[in-house]
């Protein structure tokens, strides 16, 4: 009955001429050939891109590796009570050092064997005036008088230059810098062990120096006006974010006017950031007085550009907790706010944490906005004296001191720009792998 | 003979009925509207205490909306609009005194997907309880744990895993987990919505077991899309069309001999 | 009664083939009461044989109709009007049979009669029963083609005629028995014979009743006059 059924019931339909499946048939070839041209230009697209990638990985670190290296003259050199006394009794106090500097350099080229016409003015050009630097390390140990003390005394700009590559030897046009003669005695010092490649610290731990000085320039102030900031940024924005987002997706009522706040929010994340610069002038300088250059207000204007980030990715992620699990906590008679609280905002937390973390390091990366008030990388001086000041003294952050020192004359900012770009990278790197380190430790499967 | 067959179809149905039954829930005239959507039409129905109701209908004729105006879960969908007068114990549930959350304590809700949360089994069952504050101490909310995945049919598959999560159960033990759930804030009234339509046939067997026993205790609605089920668990009936409620009676007329035609076409798989 | 048809076709096609198999059971059985009635009267011994071997025909097809009831059953999960209809088609079925069997004991007691051979009088009120028997097997088998209740109660009202034309039937071969003896043997199988058609009237006015029950969901009130008096009829008491 059912087989009579069957076959009744099924329409009289011409059958497809046999067909072998051990054959491909023309239309199964091309579509073969389609997907296959396909895949290969997604291939191709990823392998453009890697290879920028590694270009740019390339270039980066080539040229900013130089910045954390610097030459230093290394010297054994003792001082006695007696000289100390008497170059304090001069006049010229750090003149009397620089002789002695002179006179310890002449015995340690002595002891190694090298040979070298030169005079004072060469080692000027080369290290610079280093009597300075000595007197004020004896004045401040006093208990180092008389016995030996290694000095590592920085090589001018010119000189690291020379050594690590910038500079080449038929560049070199004698000037008031630099003469080709020097290179000479640069050279044999070299060999001679006296002058030799050391860990720039001072790129680490320094501020930025004056522009003609670029060897001692550093980027650890603006890392910590950057910290400031992004703990201002932080502070401000996931509280107000959070907050925003779960109003706005959980108990606000849909009406004309949170859609406006929505489209607003939205159109917000795609304003050009040196608006909020601008905003942040008139409002925080201009008209709320706040002190100019203060990581506190870039820290405002920061959390004013991350706030759209962060909410939209928030709300991103209290939609994707499924209804389910807010249906099940009302249908246990848990209130609203405990629904939102006990159950969808732990499943949306990863979600949210690593929009957050993204969005910190946005803000981290900014710059134009930190021109605007007057967050410019010369400004970074020194350590603010506490960690209050900390907020309200002036600082630079790492992207804007990498943009002053891009645009100085001098080529060796140029390298310190490079290496300021590496640690900022580096900074970007630990956040995002904190978020996903985040992710993976609070993802739960429901 | 035919006498004597007459009488013995009497006696059966006496039996599930035990004597006259409470009317629990009372519905007037009750309208939904979703924005400009009439979903629910004119709905008067008198729901028994401790008997199963099953809501039977078309996708779309408004079951699942009625059954969350008992608790009013669609006060949660913003364009949602309830009129008419639903009662429980003669209290209107809409009155402008009633909280929600309160309501919800006392009429318990089990849902279509399994949806444990992603807590330890323990804390699944001991929330409710925790956040109405029926447990004074650990030990009685141990007990109320025990208490309730015992009635949930659960309890002996759980009972030495209580601190592994409720989602790594499998989808019946979900459900029976989330009916125990359900009914550790001891509520009245239980309302299902399609509790078994993720499940094989033999969780579906377990849970409908467990539906027979929990009568006893509460007032069971349950919407579900299989006729055989609502025939199976229900005392009584009440089939939707558009909104309306179509007919309503003992699942036994329904089952054998329905007034409307739209009822007798639907459950025999005449809809069109 | 079947205005839209079912979603799942073959579930369609099951049903049609119950009704279609119910309908060939009874035109067998209808033809096997005519021809057993027929064969009695005209002493027609092969027709009579014919009888009883189409009854194997019906009880094969009882017995097909069964698994097919089984099978939609298991398969369908049938309800209200379908589950009606399906488990009055067994009863159908089974009542079909039942007359089946019926006209096949008739058939078988043709042998017997022709045998000694009979007055035409003797047979007479057989025929006009049998007569009557048949109408009403039509009448409920049209009924059941055409789901329709209009004219059940009429089955039932004849089926009390029928009893009633048995009482009498018994009354007159009892006294042809009491006139000559040598009637004994023939009226007594008579006797049986209408006894049989009697019930074959009661078998249709079941199925009638099942039909009514598919059509209603309703059964037909219980309370049934019974016109068969015979079992009041005692021998000392010839015109009572």
């Amino acid at each position: 009955m059912t087989d009579a059924t069957a076959a009744t019931g099924a329409p009289a339909q011409a059958r497809r001429p046999f067909a072998s499946l051990l054959t491909l048939d023309e239309h199964t070839k091309r579509r073969n050939a389609t997907e296959a041209r396909f895949k290969a230009y997604g291939l191709a697209a990823v392998l453009a891109g890697l290879f920028f990638l590694v270009v740019l990985f390339v270039s980066i670190i080539s040229n900013g590796i130089p910045a954390f290296t610097r030459m230093v003259v290394e010297l054994d050199f003792t001082l006695t009570q007696a000289q100390f006394d008497e170059a304090e009794s001069q006049l010229l106090k750090t003149g009397a050092y620089q002789g002695y500097f002179v006179e310890g350099f002449d015995k340690a080229l002595e002891e190694r064997g090298v040979e070298v016409e030169y005079d004072a003015a060469v080692l000027d050009r080369l290290i610079g005036k280093v009597g300075g630097i000595m007197r004020e390390f004896y004045a401040a140990n006093p208990d180092k008088i008389g016995e030996e003390v290694v000095f590592e005394l920085p090589t001018s700009s010119r000189v690291d230059g020379y050594f690590n590559g910038r500079l080449k030897r038929e560049d070199v046009s004698d000037s008031r810098f630099l003469e080709a003669s020097d290179l000479d005695l640069a050279d044999e010092l070299y060999e001679a062990g006296i002058i030799k490649s050391d860990f720039n610290w001072t790129f680490i731990t320094g501020a930025d120096s004056g522009v003609d000085n670029p060897g001692g320039a550093g980027i650890g102030a603006s890392v910590v006006g950057s910290f400031f900031m992004m703990i201002v940024v932080l502070a401000l924005s996931l509280p107000i974010g959070v907050a925003t987002s779960i109003y706005l997706e959980e108990f606000a009522p849909k009406n004309w006017f949170t859609d406006l706040i929505e489209v607003n929010i939205s159109n917000l994340a795609a304003v050009p950031s040196i608006v909020f610069g601008i905003l942040g002038l008139a409002v925080f300088i201009q008209f709320a007085g706040l002190p100019q250059s203060a990581p506190l207000v870039g820290g405002l204007v920061l959390t004013l550009m991350t706030l759209p980030t962060i909410i939209i990715s928030t709300r991103a992620s209290l939609k994707a907790v499924p209804p389910s699990i807010r249906d099940a906590a009302l249908g246990v008679g848990a209130s609203k706010m405990q629904s939102v609280f006990h159950h969808v905002l732990p499943l949306a937390m990863p979600g949210i944490l690593t929009g957050t973390i993204i969005g910190l390091a946005q803000a981290l990366g900014e710059t134009a906005p930190l021109l605007l008030i007057g967050m410019v990388g010369f400004v970074a001086r020194g350590y603010p004296d506490s960690f209050l000041t900390g907020f309200t003294e002036a600082n630079s952050a790492m992207p804007a001191q990498i943009y002053t020192w891009a645009a100085r004359a001098d080529a060796s900012f140029y390298e310190k720009a490079w290496g300021g770009i590496i640690v900022l990278l580096l900074f970007l790197m630990t956040m995002n792998i904190i978020a996903i380190i985040l992710r993976r430790r609070f993802e739960r499967r429901w | 003979m035919k006498t004597m067959l007459t009488e013995a179809d009497n006696t059966v149905a006496t039996v599930p009925a035990a004597g006259p039954r409470d009317t629990k829930i009372k519905a007037r005239k009750v309208q939904v509207y979703y924005g400009d959507t009439h979903a629910i039409k004119d709905v008067d129905v008198d729901l028994e205490d401790k008997a199963v109701t099953a809501f039977i209908g078309p996708s779309g004729c408004g079951k699942s909306t009625f059954l969350r105006c008992l608790n009013r879960m669609n006060d949660t969908i913003d364009v949602a609009r309830v009129e008419g007068e639903i009662t429980i114990d003669d209290e209107d549930i809409y009155d402008k005194k009633v909280d929600p959350v309160q309501l919800r304590a006392k009429v318990g809700m089990v849902f279509q997907k399994p949806n444990p949360f992603p807590k330890s089994i323990y804390d699944n069952v001991a929330y409710g309880p925790r956040i109405h504050g029926l447990a004074k101490s650990k030990a009685d909310l141990d007990v109320i744990v025990e208490k309730s995945l015992r009635r949930g049919a659960i309890w002996d598959e759980v009972k030495d895993r209580l601190t592994a999560p409720g989602t790594g159960l499998s989808g019946g033990q979900q459900q029976r987990l989330c009916i125990a759930r359900a009914v550790a804030t001891e509520p009245e009234v239980l309302l299902m919505d399609e509790p078994c339509s993720a499940l094989d046939p033999i969780a579906t067997a377990k849970v409908e077991e467990l539906i027979d026993e929990l009568r006893e205790s509460y007032t069971i609605v349950i919407v579900t899309h299989s006729m055989q089920q609502a025939a199976r668990v229900s005392q009584r009936t009440a089939m939707f069309h558009l909104g309306e409620l179509v007919e309503f009676g003992d699942t036994k007329e329904i089952f054998t001999n329905p007034t409307e035609k739209r009822t007798q076409d639907y459950i025999t798989g005449r809809f069109g | 009664m079947v205005p839209t048809s079912h979603t799942v076709t073959a579930f369609d096609e099951d049903m049609k083939f119950l009704a279609h198999k119910i309908a060939e059971m009874g035109g067998l059985a209808e033809r096997m009461v005519e021809s057993s009635i027929r064969a009695l009267i005209k002493s027609d011994i092969p027709l009579a044989q014919k009888v009883i071997t189409d009854d194997l025909v019906l009880d094969e097809a009882q017995a097909t109709l069964d698994d097919k009831v089984v099978q939609i059953i298991a398969q369908r999960q049938p309800v209200a009007s379908d589950l009606r209809e399906v488990f009055s088609t067994i009863r159908i079925a089974s009542d079909l049979e039942r007359i089946g069997d019926l006209a096949k004991n008739i058939a078988k007691r043709v042998v017997a009669i022709s045998e000694r051979g009979h007055s035409v009088n003797l047979v007479r009120g057989i025929d006009h029963i049998g007569d009557l028997a048949l109408a009403q097997l039509k009448e409920v088998l049209d009924a059941f083609g055409s789901r329709s209740v209009t004219r059940i109660n009429m089955v039932r009202d004849r089926d009390d005629e029928i009893d009633a034309m048995y009482t009498s039937l018994f009354r007159e071969l009892l006294t042809y028995m009491m006139e000559d003896p040598r009637n004994i043997t023939t009226c007594t199988h008579l006797l049986f014979c209408a006894k049989n058609i009697e019930r074959i009237g009661d078998h249709a006015t079941n199925i009638a009743e099942s039909v009514y029950y598919i059509v209603t969901g309703e059964h037909l009130s219980a309370f049934r006059p019974k016109e068969d008096k015979t079992h009041k009829i005692v021998v000392d008491q010839p015109d009572a």
